[in-house]
């Protein structure tokens, strides 16, 4: 299963990648007609700071999701793929998924007044705020791939102090 | 990320305003600043790229990412053409200030002007002296109509060096500057060179673009000396004053008016007028028993709290404070660091924001156009403008802080060398220079720019001048540095009672003494606004030139503490090349070029002598300029 995973040190704080959700989740899914958009569309993840540390927050899908668990409505639920999405029409906008959520990344749609998340861009190959990113803050990655690649980078990073 | 108030500013003042507004619901600066962050970083670094249509470009500052823009150019030349086109913004900005200058020095000459006479004879005879225009035997017309016509000439591409840069610099920065190719040769086309060669194609050499930037930024040095020199032959070479600063400086029973932005020609004569009896009486009869009180702002703040003592309310990041306290009520702008908030801000409120220039207008400000046909008559309208302001005030939101300082103001080159003749008539720098050379003076800083929302308000500056003040560093500042040493109550004998180490205290005040003060000079030295940081340069010309060697050999260095600006860019740039190690307290957008970082903070040293030193702890900040006066006082042979 491909998920996103953030580094935050590769992180310039440009909010592409908000730009890039919000273009996606636009009747037109152009930049120019999604800037023209009214009510403008929103973006489902945020790049937020604290000290001197910049990254994008965005919804990891959890497996045991609190969201997906609280959801008295029955409008969030996991579809084939994994990814915990809406069904639109069954959101009364209780925000118990809002106050579930650990990542804050749980909005609200003021015009239709539901709960609005992040749905994987689930069409896509690539999510559109992954696509965005110039710097690989944000990555896709294979879960069960990933782990051997984070080893190789803490050997590398455990063992650079010791070269000459 | 939403900062502490505390983390806002150190003003008292200004935090007692914020508090108002927090409550008011009244978003400032620094509400701003929180939506904003965090900010771009490739913006930060200076690795982003707007010049063409096949952009935007940017360039990762990692491993993942584009290396060079579509067009081929790399980091270097991205971060050097950002500088090169912040050197230009700035050098426009004070260009645009001088001329305007230059220009009424011409229609006062031609009696096109009668609302600015020429006050200060002596100032334009000394200029044309320098200059090389004809005195003998010629009216005073006449002479300010040749003056105004070589400086009119300083703005277009000349055959030889602007006439302002070469004639107020010395020899060996003259030698210098020719040697790298970075002599200016107008003013408004060394803006259009640095626009044209930092344009889509054409220079891609990061080297050669920032030896650019210096050939403008020299032109901005010119630019800030000739708006210095024609202000003080239009409106008075500045002589010491005492008046007060900060917020409380607002009258509850006046009608307030402050002046904001940075050109004399607008804040002199509403500053004129408003001692005006009709207007005064008008203003009574509204209700207003104190009549008028007038108020500055940032650096037009400066000059007429030098020319009329008139009190600085406050300056840069704090300027929306002023409405919020509920009591102002008109604020008269014309141009430059204006925040176009101030509109919404003065909406809240009664104020009537007043705009003047035609190139500065605010949606939803009242446009007043100042010419200089009926400068006085426009100044008389704003007055009464205010008056009708005043009329609406609702007091339940008055809220001004009891909060002021004293400061001494209006320490020109004219005024310091005069104090100094007071103590050696025959030779007035000699005592300065025995007190460097005895270390009573360990070295000079200037201190110029403005108050950053990344910044706690003042913190930087506070903390600096402690440290130096202690080491027997001669403070001084101009601009906004002076608002916020005003604030803090820096600018006072008191001061330097309480701050200065043994050798510099001695030496301010035996000049004190001799200057009839009967105790010691004020800490800092103000010397203006920002366009007068020519002033300061002025004094290191004429000691470097007293003790024959050049600017890069002397222990002065120069210090911006909390910048915003592109003009502080362009200051900052011009203070390096003229061998000035220059400090910023706020990282500028130039890391994402290791060439660029390189060349400005080390290689420069080599070029020129000055070099940039960025710290943002101002007590390591202290600490490394101190150890920079070390080193060049070693180099003359004198104590470290």
């Amino acid at each position: 299963m491909k998920q996103i995973f953030v580094r935050p040190e590769l992180c310039m704080g440009c909010r592409s990648c908000e730009i890039g959700c919000a273009v996606q989740h636009s009747k037109d899914k152009t930049l120019f007609s999604a800037v023209l958009q009214s009510p403008p569309p929103s973006p489902r993840l945020f790049v937020e700071s604290a000290e001197d540390v910049k990254m994008p927050v965005i919804c990891r899908h959890c497996e045991e999701a609190p969201c997906l668990n609280g959801c008295i409505s029955g409008c969030l639920y996991r579809d084939e793929k994994g990814f915990v999405r809406r069904k639109k029409e069954r959101c009364i906008g209780c925000w118990s998924c809002m106050m579930l959520c650990p990542f804050g990344v749980i909005t609200r749609d003021k015009e239709k007044r539901i709960a609005v998340k992040c749905d994987r861009c689930h069409k896509l190959d690539l999510p559109a705020c992954v696509n965005a990113c110039p710097t690989g803050a944000l990555q896709l990655v294979d879960l069960d791939e990933v782990p051997k690649e984070i080893r190789g980078r803490a050997v590398l990073s455990g063992t650079r102090a010791y070269k000459p | 990320m939403e900062k502490n108030i505390k983390e806002k500013s150190l003003d008292r003042a200004t935090l007692s305003v914020l508090n108002v507004a927090e409550k008011a619901g009244v978003r400032t600066v620094w509400d701003r600043y929180a939506a904003q962050s965090p900010q771009c970083g490739f913006g930060e670094t200076g690795l982003c790229c707007r010049h063409c249509m096949q952009g935007p470009c940017r360039i990762s500052p990692f491993e993942h990412g584009a290396k060079e823009g579509v067009c081929g150019a790399n980091a270097d030349v991205m971060v050097a053409r950002g500088i090169c086109r912040a050197v230009a913004g700035g050098t426009a900005s004070h260009g645009g200030h001088a001329k305007h200058m230059a220009y009424t020095l011409l229609k006062s000459a031609r009696g096109e002007a009668a609302d600015y006479p020429i006050r200060d004879e002596s100032k334009l005879k000394a200029v044309a002296a320098r200059i090389g225009v004809k005195t003998e035997g010629r009216t005073i017309n006449e002479i300010a109509a040749d003056v105004a016509k070589i400086a009119l000439a300083d703005f277009s591409e000349k055959e030889s060096p602007l006439t302002w840069a070469a004639t107020t610099v010395t020899k060996g920065r003259v030698e210098t500057f020719l040697k790298f190719g970075v002599v200016p040769t107008g003013i408004d086309s060394s803006v259009a060179e640095s626009m044209h060669r930092t344009t889509y194609g054409v220079d891609a050499d990061p080297v050669n673009i920032l030896l650019g930037a210096i050939k403008c930024a020299l032109a901005d040095y010119s630019a800030c000396h000739m708006a210095t020199d024609l202000a003080d032959i239009l409106f008075g070479t500045p002589s010491p004053v005492v008046t007060q600063s900060n917020l409380g400086v607002l009258k509850k029973d006046a009608v307030n008016v402050a002046l904001h932005g940075h050109n004399a020609l607008l804040s002199d004569i509403v500053a004129q007028v408003a001692g005006e009896k009709e207007l005064n009486e008008k203003a009574k009869a509204a209700g207003a028993k104190e009549g008028i009180n007038v108020v500055g702002v940032c650096c037009t703040g400066n000059e007429v709290m030098m020319r009329h003592k008139i009190p600085l309310a406050t300056s840069s990041v704090s300027q929306e404070a002023a409405i919020i306290t509920g009591a102002l009520d008109a604020m008269v702008v014309d141009y430059q660091c204006i925040m176009p908030s101030l509109a919404g801000i003065a909406e809240c409120y009664h104020t009537q924001l007043i705009t003047t220039m035609p190139i500065a207008k605010i949606p939803k400000a009242l446009h007043i156009e100042f010419h200089e046909k009926n400068a006085k008559e426009s100044a008389r309208k704003i007055i009464e403008t205010a008056i009708e302001a005043f009329k609406k005030r609702d007091a339940a939101k008055i809220q001004i802080p009891d909060v002021t300082s004293t400061a001494y103001a209006g320490f020109s080159t004219e005024a310091i060398l005069g104090a100094l003749a007071l103590v050696n008539k025959e030779d007035p720098l000699k005592p300065l220079i025995d007190n460097i050379v005895a270390g009573n003076i360990y070295g000079v800083c200037l201190f110029a720019g403005c108050n950053t929302v990344k910044v706690t308000q003042d913190a930087n500056y506070t903390a600096m001048i402690k440290e130096l003040a202690k080491h027997n560093v001669l403070i001084l500042a101009t601009g906004c540095a002076s608002g916020a040493f005003a604030r803090h109550g820096f600018m006072t004998p008191e001061a330097t009672e309480k701050y200065a180490g043994e050798g510099l205290k001695a030496v301010l005040t035996a000049v004190g003494k001799a200057a009839g003060l009967g105790g010691p000079l004020p800490l800092v030295l103000h010397m203006g606004s920002c366009v007068d940081n020519s002033r300061a340069a002025d004094v290191a010309v004429a000691v470097a030139n007293k003790l024959g060697v050049d600017l890069n050999m002397l222990p002065v260095v120069a210090s911006a503490p909390e910048p915003v600006t592109e003009k502080a860019v362009a200051i900052g740039t011009w203070a390096v090349a003229a061998g000035l190690p220059t400090h910023l307290g706020v990282v500028p957008p130039v890391l994402g070029s290791k060439v660029v970082t390189g060349v400005l903070t080390s290689a420069a040293k080599d070029l020129f002598g000055g070099y940039f030193i960025v710290e943002t702890d101002p007590v390591a900040a202290a600490g490394k300029l101190i150890a920079v006066m070390g080193e060049r006082r070693k180099g003359l042979g004198l104590s470290a």
